[in-house]
């Protein structure tokens, strides 16, 4: 067997207190296609960083062609030989299409960029790929599969010897991807390396040779996909047993809160329908992509769905605006905590209160006092850590701050909560708390939507498990049903 | 390859519209007074518009790279009182040398925006309020707050912008050397793309080896430069130096890039359509007075056109699409 292209062994990375990378390792292949598969949360997009240059490994080594390096930059990245297809795709929309594919390098002469050199050559690297647009189109006409044909032509200009394709297929439809795979399968005959990221089995199992499961930041096995089974591979990378950590008592849900019937939106998710009892949480499990959170944010009326209904307490209701949906008493806590769950350099107090400012005030003008009254209890019932109301939310810590906004959506006394992924980046002791305080409010008859990309999570919680996959259900496992790797296997049409 | 239909998608256009606008402008001026559309009247206003169209070029590079300099009429009363002060002590240095001397102070005080905003990564807005005020500051304290007068300077040091060659003054000559220099550097030279790319997308230009903030250390030093340039040619050409000199003209440098259709957020505008802005305020300025416009007319005028240009940008998007990408990280 010839030598490896590309090592990794022993690669570490942490960020904070949290370990992304415990002890990663790799081999790559000139001319062979290797997978590398892990539940969110693995590691993949760490390594993906550390191969780009974007991110300084804290320990392990890089072998290039039997040589140690140290990939400094993306540009001393580029410069290697390795290119990344990334799963959003990294361009610039403003440029035209040629310009995007050679931004990195130019081709030049008399020390002029030569754009007639470009268009041509460009041209040709599009026709290799069986992409009809034109050179000079401007980047932001082209659709997403086209952005993500660009990516790869960018990556030939380089001859780049090793691909990385991150999730290239997430945001494609079904015939865009088949062509995205078909171009993946000939750059690896051509003799390149291929590193492809993927959750979908069906892909993976057509067109790689190798595979890597990475579990926790750790490499957990490789070897030749023949000598594999979808089985095997889904349990390397659940690993664990995961029902006993989770705090749940079996409880017996009420009358129905919710149902929603026939829901669909175009290019988000379709026909979707399925109820929410009082005293239940639904978990809605899906890879990136699924339209899990699409789906969520029309129950919030952030989108308005183009046809089906929701009936909140036996009455049909359309949301059409975030603050009606705060009226029906329906909350949602977003995902992205820094961007859209909370105000991190106002303080806890000012936090906790903004949604419901309405019910502090008399004749418009606020009562500072009730409010910061309500924001203690609300911080004490929920055992916030903290100094003081006022301090900025910053200076929290993740789980901290992840019981702020859950707290100042309780305040709204709603009797819906949709949450979308409460775990993400909340160090290991929070993630207990946050899950306790959702079992604890489920008992006193809030009924909650839990989106969540981290698998034991919604298995351990919820009560029923939907599943999705391409803006569909594909499937609505009660408790008893909902194990890791059949909700996977659903998730995943493996 | 793609031929522009008329008129709706030449309309679309935006360098287009707004050469509509200010070539109907002109027209009607015309019609009234036919004196307007003499060569003589054309190569005035080109003089008249020469600074306004240096540090529009300079201003649309780091606008381009997604940042922006406030400080740009400080750093020309700064230097050109520098320039001033040099020529009243030392009549006997050469004008050129002076001229060298307006460009390397310019770019000095320009390198400082830009160590600042990529070294410290401060936000650029708040970085060039405060060099604005250092720099008028700093302009006051070598003045002692006084003025140099006409006759403070020497004859040479106030002529050299209006010296003819071949039809055109100096000054002329700069802004079309400038914009030939600017036009060639942003299609032709990998940093001159760096700029666009930087300004687009910052996060995918740092993927594929960009440095953003290299590049906008380097737009921030070529607009200094030609600050500087500027506040000399300012105070050579009005004959007259102190520190409140192109006080708040940073706002019209500023609207002359918006109407010219370089994008506020970064990477995207073209020369030509900054010169069609330039023009378009340089013909406001000129036109409507002749038409008994009082000059509060002519701000009302401008500040129409910008807010007419962003509508018909973002007319395109759905109020709850522009709340959703605001949300995007």
């Amino acid at each position: 067997m010839s030598a490896p292209l590309l090592t990794l062994a022993g690669i570490a990375k942490s960020f904070g207190g949290t370990r992304a990378l415990v002890s990663a390792a790799l081999e790559l292949y000139s001319g062979s296609t290797t997978a590398l598969v892990g539940e969110n949360g693995a590691g993949k997009s760490t390594l993906v960083k550390i191969l780009t240059g974007v991110y300084q490994p804290d320990a392990g080594a890089i072998t290039l062609d039997g040589k140690p390096i140290r990939i400094r930059s993306p540009g001393h990245a580029l410069g290697l030989g390795i290119s990344v297809i990334h799963q959003e795709a990294v361009v610039f929309d403003e440029l035209t299409v040629a310009e995007n594919i050679f931004v990195t390098a130019r081709p030049r002469r008399f020390g002029l960029i030569d754009w007639r050199r470009m268009r041509a050559d460009a041209a040709r690297l599009l026709a290799r790929l069986g992409c009809t647009v034109e050179p000079t189109a401007p980047l932001k006409t082209l659709s997403v599969a086209q952005k993500h044909v660009v990516q790869v032509a960018r990556a030939l200009s380089h001859d780049s010897r090793l691909v990385i394709m991150d999730e290239p297929t997430a945001a494609l439809s079904h015939h865009e991807a088949e062509e995205l795979l078909k171009i993946a399968q000939e750059l690896k005959l051509e003799g390149r390396a291929i590193l492809f990221i993927s959750h979908k089995f069906d892909e993976v199992f057509k067109i790689a040779d190798r595979y890597a499961v990475f579990r926790d930041g750790l490499a957990i096995e490789a070897g030749h996909l023949r000598d594999t089974s979808i089985d095997a591979l889904l349990k390397a990378m659940v690993g664990r047993p995961v029902e006993e950590q989770y705090p749940r008592s079996q409880v017996s849900p009420g009358a129905e809160v919710l149902r929603i019937e026939h829901l669909s939106r175009r290019d988000e998710y379709a026909d979707i329908s399925f109820s929410l009892r009082r005293g239940e949480i639904l978990g809605v499990y899906g890879l990136i992509g699924a339209g899990r959170s699409e789906l969520v944010q029309t129950l919030f009326g952030v989108t308005l769905a183009d046809s089906g209904r929701i009936v909140l307490h036996h009455e049909t209701v359309r949301p059409e605006h975030p603050a009606e949906a705060i009226d029906l008493q329906i909350a949602y806590v977003p995902e992205d905590r820094q961007h859209q769950g909370a105000i991190l350099e106002v303080s806890i107090a000012n936090n906790l209160t903004l949604p419901s400012l309405q019910k502090f005030a008399r004749w418009g003008w606020l009562d500072g006092r009730r409010a910061e009254a309500a924001a203690a209890h609300w911080a004490g019932r929920l055992q916030v850590k903290y100094a003081s109301l006022n301090q900025p939310l910053a200076e929290l810590s993740g789980g901290n701050q992840q019981k702020v906004v859950l707290a100042k959506w309780l305040m709204t006394t709603p009797s819906v909560l949709i949450i979308d992924e409460p775990t993400k980046g909340v160090d290991v002791g929070s993630k207990a708390a946050v899950h306790q305080l959702l079992t604890d409010l489920v008992r006193q008859g809030l009924s909650i939507i839990l989106v969540s990309s981290e698998l034991p999570e919604v298995l351990g919680l919820s009560d029923r498990v939907l599943v999705m996959r391409r803006g569909r259900l594909v499937g609505l496992l009660s408790r008893a049903d909902a194990h890791a790797e059949a909700v996977l296997r659903l998730a995943t049409a493996a | 390859m793609n031929h522009l239909k008329f008129p709706r998608e030449l309309l679309a256009h935006r360098s287009a519209g707004l050469a509509l606008i200010t070539a109907s402008l002109f027209a009607a001026v015309t019609a009234f007074y036919p004196q307007f559309a003499t060569l003589a009247n054309a190569r005035d206003s080109l003089d008249d518009t020469a600074i306004l169209i240096l540090l529009a070029l300079g201003e649309m590079f780091v606008i381009l790279t997604g940042a922006i300099d406030l400080s740009v009429a400080a750093n020309v009363a700064f230097t050109g009182l520098c320039v001033a002060l040099m020529n009243h002590a030392a009549p006997g240095i050469p004008v050129g040398l002076l001229l060298a001397a307006a460009v390397g102070i310019g770019a000095c005080l320009g390198l400082l925006n830009g160590v600042l905003v990529w070294q410290l990564s401060i936000p650029p807005i708040v970085v060039t309020l405060g060099t604005l005020a250092i720099f008028r500051g700093l302009a006051y304290i070598i003045s002692g707050g006084g003025w140099v007068n006409s006759g403070d300077m020497s004859m040479a040091f106030m002529d050299l912008p209006r010296r003819v060659w071949m039809g055109l003054s100096l000054l002329s000559w700069l802004a079309t050397l400038s914009v030939a220099l600017a036009v060639i550097f942003l299609r032709f030279s990998a940093t001159g793309r760096h700029l666009y790319a930087a300004g687009n997308n910052p996060k995918a230009a740092a993927y594929v080896g960009v440095n953003v903030g290299r590049a906008q250390c380097i737009a921030f030093m070529v607009c200094g430069a030609l600050a500087g340039l500027s506040g000399y040619l300012w105070v050579a050409r009005f004959a007259v130096a102190y520190s409140g000199i192109a006080n708040g003209f940073e706002l019209t440098v500023i609207a002359a890039c918006v109407i010219g259709g370089i994008s506020i957020t970064g990477g995207s505008g073209t020369v030509v359509g900054l010169l069609f802005g330039c023009l378009f305020l340089g013909v406001i300025k000129n036109a409507l007075p002749l038409l008994g416009v009082s000059a509060f007319w002519q701000m009302a005028v401008s500040g129409a056109v910008i807010v007419g240009a962003v509508t018909a940008n973002a007319a395109h998007r759905t109020p709850r699409q522009r709340i959703l990408e605001a949300a995007d990280p």
